[in-house]
């Protein structure tokens, strides 16, 4: 006789219009069916019938054991970003379902695309504190795009198509689903899965109005000094081209908030530099002096912005974004057009005259050559005999040349690779930009390299950060994700301690840590691993880590009070900014 | 009484006063309107929410507003015109441009359809408030069967120890019964959210189709940043 597993493994292999199966095994269907090939997560009671009908299903769906449901929804991040597509992720209910929720937050507030699926009690146990019941509906609502509570296993086919659209469309994000586990056992005659495209109460984007692009290029034909700011909208909306031809008709120079870097490459003539408070020199003060401001894909974050009522108060603002709320949120436009970037970014670019703002763009030249004599020399050629971090990157990008895909966590490293790290493609950076989330790093960079298997992917880490996640590196032993991990030491938690330098009369508080022997520690997972110290190691050391076949650590340790400039001070206008 | 009056406790009309309306209060409601605190550009608002029938739904509107630290005045989830469509009135004293952000954060909801706001003069609005007095009191004391009268008030129940009247109208006439009833023995008092109703609407039959078209036609685009003016919030 058939079992109901072989019947569901045919059934999914010949796409029969119906199929006769759990809710557990109807979910992993749908999951093919939304073209899901890894998913990383972590068993346990309450999602034990969906572990139990992934059984079978080992052939089609890659499933990544991580060690720690964070790690576990940081990875699908990190997956989402390199590839494009949404991260998925599994967690048990209770203690699991809690452990997503910093990965929810982060997602949420970088528009990262991700379904992330939670076991639950059984229904008639909701609401008595049972065993692993945590109320992760209400706990996830402020973090999610979307959450949902399946009850009944009829729901699965039509929720999870929901929760995989939503999560793409619009501007991305993470949705939660919630299944109990009655609706994971229950035995149902599915009908064919269909893809959801249209939910009436949502409106992913709108029809382009054509007359306020219209509108926007009078101003910006108009505008002597003209400045693009972009964001990871351009990334999402797969709008790099359209992008791309923008500036170059126009000859506006762009400068990119940190989710936004590598939208175009970073030796991009008209691309000039990083926004916000550890940006670039010009981009910030030239905020205040540009007369449009054309903002794509961006919100205007405080760290972008610094003090609100002194940034850009000269410049009539054009803001492009797909998500309504954004604009005129923190910044007011003159002319908002509400569209995905990829439809609105070509009626503009047609709409536009070409032009070169030649002395305008020199005026950027300019501040950035003074960037580079007090800054940028200085850090990426440094004359002490202390190692800087930019002197690492420096070499990194000898290195690379620029390929690899660069995963950072939280903190003065971040900066400092967002600042130096340099980029020829896009979905290149993968950082924690809006939550600051400290262990993003290595399990992001585990899903990064599943997201891009072909490229080379660099995880830049504090000694601080790194230790909040280590556990992740069993993970790469388990599995072989072959993540280059690349730890910055400076024996501080580096950016606090530069803000209790600065600002805090040096009262260094809580910001010394320790650190174990990290080279041991990979070693004990049966990762290579090494340490530098010198300088003169560092090219080969980076070399090796580079060429080494599988994952690899490599340690280098940094000047311990090294400070990441410029930098606007909290409460200052972006003009103010400090190069020392 | 007459009800399509311009609100008279509204910063932005305070021409809107009626006289009729006057004339219909004690003189404790009218020093009350004119002791209206008028701070920082802050005025009632009432927002309408169209949304799916949803379990979680309140919760994820209501955290929007707990997010920010606003406190909702009043709030009711009732049925609409429309058969499965929710409508969600919300009361909120607070400046225009938080009030339209915050109504941005609602519409963007998957499963929120629409959301208006619309300042008093723009709404008609009602309150219904309970009062349960000693009914000794009530038939002993004339004053209060004045008062009673006065303020428009139904008996809903008349037992031998307890009466129960309602008033429907404004926050400002069903406080001012209270304060009347307080020497009387109030026993109990209750008021319900703010119901309301835009006057500019013609519905959500409309909309609704808009909405449910698989191709968003060309007049369900609305762009409130664009069409600037309008004073109606829409996406």
């Amino acid at each position: 006789m058939e079992t109901l597993q072989d019947t569901a493994t045919k059934k999914a292999t010949t796409s029969s219009p119906t199929f006769k199966g759990s809710g557990s095994q109807m979910l992993l269907n749908a999951l093919i069916e939304e073209g899901v090939s890894t998913v990383f997560g972590y068993p346990g009671g309450a999602i034990m019938p969906i572990y139990d009908a992934l059984y079978d299903y080992a052939d089609k769906l890659e499933h990544i054991l991580v060690r720690h449901e964070q790690g576990g929804i940081h990875a699908a991040q990190g997956y989402a970003r390199t590839s494009g597509r949404v991260g998925v992720c599994f967690a048990t209910s209770g203690p699991g379902a809690t452990n997503l929720v910093t990965g929810l937050a982060d997602a949420q507030i970088d528009s990262t695309p991700l379904v992330c699926i939670t076991g639950q009690v059984f229904a008639h146990l909701l609401g008595t504190d049972a065993f692993q019941e945590t109320d992760v509906i209400n706990i996830t609502t402020p973090v999610t795009k979307w959450n949902y509570q399946i009850t009944d296993a009829k729901e699965i086919p039509e929720v999870l198509a929901k929760a995989f659209y939503i999560a793409k469309s619009g501007r991305p994000g993470p949705v939660l689903i919630d299944i109990t586990k009655n609706a994971q056992l229950q035995v149902e005659e599915f009908e064919a899965y269909v893809k959801c495209n249209h939910i009436r109460s949502y409106r992913p984007k709108p029809k382009v109005r054509v007359e306020f692009i219209e509108e926007a290029a009078k101003l910006i034909n108009s505008a002597q000094k003209p400045f693009v700011l972009f964001g990871q909208g351009v990334i999402l909306g797969n709008a790099e081209q359209e992008f791309k031809a923008f500036i170059e008709k126009t000859g506006i120079p762009a400068a990119w908030t940190i989710m936004g870097e590598g939208a175009i490459p970073t030796d991009h003539p008209l691309n000039v530099g990083m926004l916000g408070m550890h940006g670039n020199y010009g981009p910030n003060v030239l905020t205040n002096e540009a007369d449009v401001i054309i903002a794509i894909g961006m919100r205007f974050d405080d760290r972008v912005t610094g003090r609100l009522d002194k940034y850009a108060k000269q410049a009539k603002i054009v803001h492009l974004d797909i998500d309504p709320a954004e604009i005129d949120k923190n910044v007011k436009a003159e002319v908002g057009v509400w569209g995905d970037c990829k439809e609105t970014l070509p009626i503009l670019t047609n709409l536009v005259k070409e032009n070169k703002h030649e002395a305008w763009v020199a005026l950027f030249r300019d501040y950035n050559q003074q960037e580079i004599d007090q800054v940028i020399t200085p850090e990426l050629y440094p004359s002490g005999e202390e190692m800087t971090m930019g002197e690492v990157l420096r070499t990194l990008n000898e290195l690379t040349g620029g390929d690899a895909v660069i995963v950072t966590d939280v903190g003065q490293h971040q900066m400092v690779a967002c600042r130096y790290a340099k980029f020829n493609k896009t979905r290149s950076n993968v950082t924690s930009g809006g939550l600051g989330t400290m262990g993003f790093g290595l399990p992001a960079a585990i899903g990064a390299k599943y997201g891009a298997p072909e490229r080379t992917v660099v995880a830049i880490i504090g000694d601080g950060g790194f230790q909040m996640t280590p556990q992740e590196l069993g993970t790469i032993m388990q599995f072989g994700a072959a993540v280059k991990i690349l730890i910055l030491n400076n024996q501080f938690l580096g950016m606090v301690r530069q803000w209790q330098q600065l600002f805090h009369d040096k009262r260094y508080s809580f910001v010394n840590i320790t650190s174990p022997d990290f080279v041991a520690l990979a070693k004990s997972y049966y990762i290579e691993a090494s340490k530098v110290d010198q300088r003169a190691e560092l090219r080969k050391a980076l070399e090796t880590m580079i060429n080494h076949e599988g994952s690899y650590l490599l340690e280098v340790m940094v000047g311990k009070e090294n400070n990441v400039f410029p930098m606007v001070p909290q409460g200052c206008s972006v003009s103010e900014i400090r190069l020392k | 009484m007459e009800r399509t009056l311009d609100n008279p406790f509204s910063k932005i009309s305070p021409q809107g006063r009626n006289d009729d309306k006057k004339r219909t209060m004690s003189n404790d409601t009218i020093k009350h309107i004119e002791s209206q605190p008028d701070y920082e550009g802050k005025q009632d608002f009432t927002i309408t929410v169209y949304a799916e029938d949803r379990v979680g739904l309140l919760n994820r509107i209501s955290i929007i507003f707990s997010k920010r630290k606003i406190n909702i005045d009043s709030l009711n989830t009732s049925p609409s015109e429309i058969a499965g469509i929710h409508r969600f009135t919300i009361l909120i004293n607070e400046s225009h441009e938080v009030v339209r952000k915050l109504a941005r954060q609602i519409e963007k909801q998957v499963e929120v359809l629409k959301v208006y706001f619309n300042t008093d003069s723009e709404v008609i609005w009602q309150e219904l408030a309970l009062y349960k007095v000693s009914t000794e009191e009530i038939t002993e004391k004339v004053t209060v069967e004045r008062l009673l009268r006065q303020y428009g008030a139904t008996a809903v129940v008349i037992r031998k120890d307890y009466t129960v009247f309602s008033v429907t109208g404004h926050k400002e006439e069903t406080d001012a019964l209270v304060k009347a009833l307080e020497p009387y023995e109030l026993i109990e008092f209750v008021r319900s959210a703010r119901v309301a109703i835009i006057k500019d609407s013609a519905g959500f039959h409309e909309k609704l189709k808009e909405f449910e078209a698989d191709e968003p036609g060309e007049e369900r685009i609305e762009n409130e940043f664009l069409d600037k003016g309008d004073k109606i919030f829409t996406m």
